[in-house]
């Protein structure tokens, strides 16, 4: 199953968009949610289209090119996104006209760049690639989906080099509403210190993150995707602990060997409960954790792979994400296994090697 | 990537029935499901008729024996009707005793709900357990814990093409070793939010649709739910199940031409059907029946039946749209309408393109209008389109 990453396009709430940097200089948000720090789209869009696009097809087509053009590639062998909630300002566009004015006087831009697969068509047009095309949208497995189909794409030979997408936009009013849940915080808080406040629900972020995978590994290579799973509500933490036992074991690797665990720690005290039961009883090395950098929403897994990825390339654990800092310990970094959960519903687990 | 993959069970809801013997029967009495709007309320009650799966909220509850405390949408509903019929039609007992997914497309998501208490979400904290509803995952986490799936579960989301998507994820999964078996399809419930928006785009029928009519005006939406129970061949020897049918291609391109329009030719079509019949090693002149996209828009039936002639020349296999039937289920589609293959071969039927008169004159072949009885259907051609380009075609044959 295992691919290797050939480029990086990501644009997030931190300073991601030149793939040769790493971290170098951290942004922190004291804002009620992460906004993506956006690119001069000039660079990547003509300005007739530009101006008809919405905020997060822009950030697609651009983080799409910055990708391919990090991997020298022109034309990829598939494109495949994931999305937990699409094109979410352009729907509450959509659903707000419709609702103020009774189904009537509508116009159809906002509502035909609505679907989810907005972004992996658009992105298709603008590079007239007309192979393989998918969309996954499925909570804290959108991203993941989009991953493993892309890695038994180029297990199956259907393709050489498969595009790979996760992103998810957070919006004003949006965030209104799910500030509702449980699972958003209800004070606003210094991102840079999530996890120091012990409270109920997390900071919520966006990011459009793209990979150029590929079957072959080159000088470009960052890093290794060996294996990916999903775990579907675990019904305990020693569930989790098989399941990650089992999937280093089909990879021929022992928790031992992990030089490196990524955990999706997100400050809320209701759900993170697993990450410190792993690093406190399971596991015994370097941790990190990565998101008071990009907030957490459904494709997060997205910005954990950048970073895990980057951690290999730059054999560097920037100080600001490292967990339990106390305890780390410099050492080669050649296996990384990165875990994250989405409201404790849907687990990811990713091993990325040297 | 050596397995074959086999339909072991189906299920549907859709207008024209709440159960595969339903739907087969309202398919051979030539009942169209598409009516003036009951359920939905919209102010285009009574102007743009649709396919309404008919039965409310309150009686698809009842059906499912769900808990009426709980918020479900419309979707999730429709969906656990579709697929515990698919399970029990494949005679699975425990779905957890093999590797079992759920792979449900969808596009619409929870927006019946979220579109009716929106503004009570923005201004209140009345309905705010519909918040986590809205998304596409919701519906199918809930019928993956109301059959009993637990393994993989994932959600494709590509408009009209994602339940045939959701088909070649979970045929490929199967061919991989991944999984022993995927129940995968679609769902779609009606919603204000895509009446209009197809409303928008100018391409609803305010009568019956007539899909390759020469005199066409559009399609008409509809609703419902279809999933299929796909088996590895390892699974299927071993228990000595009864095959359905056998997935034996699929194909999957994009048009990268325009979010909503598809190239007069139909390229991306074309594509999507080469690659089906590629990989399922069939001739062209193998395939007896096509089950067409055929919505009744002027841009796809054009492009779609040019796509067709292009591929298997001016004297193609037999072909229907049954879109006039069900109405354009959207995300549902793909999953219909591989019950309705299925059906076909199953039953050695050919079913009727309904509401057709005039042949279009672009095209040199017309569909079939009558139900045909006792005919060789060996080998079926299923096809969805969706906005973006995204296009899938599959091919069920009998095994």
């Amino acid at each position: 199953m295992e691919v290797y990453i050939k480029g990086i396009g990501n644009i997030s709430p931190q300073n991601t968009i030149n793939s040769s940097i790493f971290l170098d200089e951290v942004v922190g948000h004291d804002t009620d949610f992460l906004s993506c720090i956006e690119p001069n789209y000039k660079e990547f869009i003509n300005p007739i289209q530009l101006r008809r696009m919405s905020k997060l097809i822009k950030m697609g087509i651009s983080a799409s090119k910055i990708c391919l053009k990090d991997a020298g590639i022109e034309n990829p062998g598939a494109i495949i996104t994931g999305t937990g909630l699409g094109l979410v300002g352009d729907t509450e566009k959509f659903l707000n006209q419709m609702l103020d004015n009774n189904e009537e006087f509508l116009a159809p831009t906002a509502f035909i760049q609505s679907t989810h697969n907005t972004i992996s068509g658009q992105v298709a047009i603008a590079l007239k690639c007309f192979n393989y095309n998918n969309t996954y949208s499925h909570r804290g497995f959108s991203f993941e989906s989009a991953l493993l189909d892309g890695m038994l794409l180029i297990k199956d030979k259907d393709a050489e080099n498969v595009l790979i997408g996760g992103f998810d936009e957070i919006t004003p009013e949006h965030h209104s509403i799910i500030k509702k849940t449980r699972w958003v915080k209800n004070e606003t808080i210094k991102s840079l210190e999530l996890l120091d406040h012990k409270t109920q629900g997390t900071i919520v972020g966006e990011s459009v993150t793209f990979f150029s995978i590929t079957g072959k590994k080159d000088e470009n290579t960052y890093a290794r995707i060996k294996n990916i799973k999903t775990v579907y509500k675990p019904e305990s933490n020693e569930e989790i602990e098989l399941k990650i036992d089992r999937f280093l074991a089909e990879n021929s690797l022992t928790k031992d060997d992990i030089d490196l665990v990524v955990l999706g720690l997100n400050g809320n005290i209701d759900t993170d409960d697993v990450y410190y039961h792993l690093a406190d009883n399971y596991f015994n090395t370097n941790y990190a954790y990565f998101k008071h950098l990009c907030g957490d929403y459904h494709t997060a897994g997205s910005f954990a792979v950048w970073f895990a990825a980057n951690t290999i390339k730059h054999q560097r654990v920037p100080e600001i994400t490292r967990y339990r800092k106390e305890n780390f310990i410099e050492k080669p970094i050649k296996n990384v296994l990165v875990y994250n959960h989405f409201r404790e519903v849907d687990h990811s687990i990713f091993l990325l090697t040297q | 990537m050596s397995q074959r993959v086999f339909v072991t069970g189906i299920g549907i809801i859709s207008g024209i029935g709440n159960n595969v013997d339903e739907t087969l029967q309202s398919i051979k009495q030539k009942k169209s499901g598409v009516t003036d709007i009951k359920y939905l309320q919209t102010i285009h009650k009574g102007v743009i008729p649709v396919s309404e799966v008919k039965l409310s909220e309150d009686e698809l509850i009842e059906m499912s024996g769900l808990d009426k405390n709980e918020p479900f949408t419309r979707s999730t509903l429709m969906g656990v009707i579709a697929a515990a019929e698919a399970v029990k039609n494949a005679q699975i007992d425990d779905v957890k005793e093999y590797k079992t997914g759920l792979i449900s497309g969808t596009t619409v998501g929870g927006m019946d709900k979220s579109e009716l208490f929106y503004k009570d979400l923005l201004e209140t904290t009345n309905h705010i357990e519909y918040i986590e509803t809205h998304d596409c995952g919701d519906s199918t986490e809930r019928i993956a814990d109301y059959i009993g799936v637990k393994d993989f579960v994932s959600t494709t989301s590509t408009a009209c093409s994602s339940a045939a998507n959701s088909m070649i994820l979970g045929s490929r999964m199967i061919k991989n070793g991944l999984l022993d078996r995927v129940i995968a399809g679609g769902i779609e419930s009606l919603t204000r939010y895509h009446i209009n928006g197809f409303n928008t785009l100018m391409i609803l029928d305010k009568e019956l649709c007539k899909p390759f009519d020469e005199n066409r005006s559009g399609l008409n939406l509809g609703e419902g739910a279809a999933f299929l129970v796909l088996e590895s061949e390892e699974l299927v020897k071993k228990t000595g199940k009864k095959v359905l049918a056998e997935l034996t291609g699929y194909g999957n391109s994009c048009e990268a031409f325009h979010q909503t329009a598809s190239t007069p030719e139909g390229k991306g079509a074309y594509a999507a059907m080469k690659e089906a019949l590629d990989r399922s090693g069939l001739k062209p002149e193998q395939i007896d029946y096509i089950n067409a996209h055929g919505t009744g828009t002027d841009n796809n039936d054009l492009s779609e039946g040019r796509a067709i002639e292009n591929l298997f020349g001016p004297n193609p296999p037999k072909i229907s749209s049954t879109k006039a039937y069900t109405g354009h289920t959207t995300s549902a589609a793909g999953g219909v309408e591989a019950v309705i293959s299925v059906l076909a071969i199953q039953n050695n039927m050919i079913f009727p393109n309904l509401n057709f008169k005039n042949q279009m004159k672009e095209l040199s072949f017309k569909p079939v209008t009558e139900l045909l009885e006792n005919v060789k259907v060996d080998h079926v051609l299923s096809n969805s389109f969706g906005f973006a380009g995204n296009n899938s075609a599959l091919i069920f044959s009998r095994y």
